[in-house]
């Protein structure tokens, strides 16, 4: 799976974002997090082989997360669904 | 076939939120960023299926959310947005209510369908396909009648409300009789 990578300064935490490359709320999400300079990698699922397609539904849903994107996986145990400012500020110490 | 611009998706939305007298999102970028989530859908599976949502690229799987999508009317009605928010209520196009995520109506049975779906089409891609193997395994198109308004759908399965008069579900029976065209 090709993940790119948007480096940042704040690093202290593995922030893997999940997100469809047509989707407005993704689109913020990843803005977000980059205006607040956070290290992450993401992937658009909609553009992955369907192999891993199926790597991230276990993924997101071994953490108890819906389907929905954007979903983010903070280091590999906290799961934030949607575009929820409030919830990735608590998360990640903005 | 013909281009699909940008202007073409714009003004379908804004037709149909006339009719249903919703609001398009006010904010323009995200706007327009629905937009083209909506065109490169259409170009890449055929049809404008949610921008917010992973499809399947079937047809018959990702019916339910091709914009409008089955589940807008009760998300505008419940949270004054449908999912993607594309389509909002009075109140937050003009900004006295905040737009904000809208949790997820459609079934995970239904959403999970897009994970594997290709599996199964790439395996019936050599053979000729025919109209039976064409469908998703399981289910067949039936008629279907809502009983509050009498709106008819051929589908697999009754959709989240009526488009009509916006009754739920479970007021849709299957119309049994046969119905011979000839």
């Amino acid at each position: 799976m090709q993940f790119s990578k948007v480096s940042g300064q704040k690093r202290q935490h593995k922030v893997i974002l999940y997100a469809l490359s047509t989707c407005a709320w993704c689109r913020m999400t990843k803005q977000f997090l980059e205006d607040n300079n956070v290290e992450f990698e993401y992937v658009y699922v909609d553009l992955c082989e369907e192999e891993d397609k199926q790597k991230i539904r276990d993924h997101i849903q071994s953490k108890g997360g819906p389907l929905s994107y954007p979903t983010i996986i903070v280091d590999d145990n906290m799961i934030i669904t949607g575009f929820r400012t409030d919830k990735i500020r608590e998360a990640l110490g903005l | 076939m013909t281009e699909i611009t940008l202007e073409m998706v714009k003004q379908r939305a804004e037709a149909d939120a006339r009719t249903y007298g919703y609001y398009l999102n006010p904010d323009p970028k995200f706007l327009q960023s629905l937009l083209e989530g909506l065109k490169r859908n259409e170009e890449r599976y055929g049809y404008p299926s949610c921008p917010c949502r992973l499809a399947s690229g079937k047809f018959e799987i990702d019916r339910d959310i091709i914009c409008p999508c089955d589940y807008r009317d009760p998300d505008v009605a419940e949270f004054g947005a449908c999912y993607c928010a594309l389509y909002v209520r009075k109140d937050l196009y003009e900004g006295k209510t905040e737009v904000k995520p809208v949790p997820e109506r459609r079934p995970l049975e239904k959403q999970s369908k897009a994970y594997n779906a290709a599996t199964t089409a790439s395996e019936a891609k050599p053979a000729t396909p025919t109209k039976e193997e064409a469908k998703p395994s399981g289910s067949k198109p039936k008629l279907w009648y809502c009983k509050q308004c009498g709106y008819v759908v051929f589908r697999d399965e009754p959709p989240y409300t009526c488009p009509i008069c916006k009754a739920k579900k479970e007021m849709f029976a299957e119309i049994k009789t046969r119905i011979d065209f000839t």
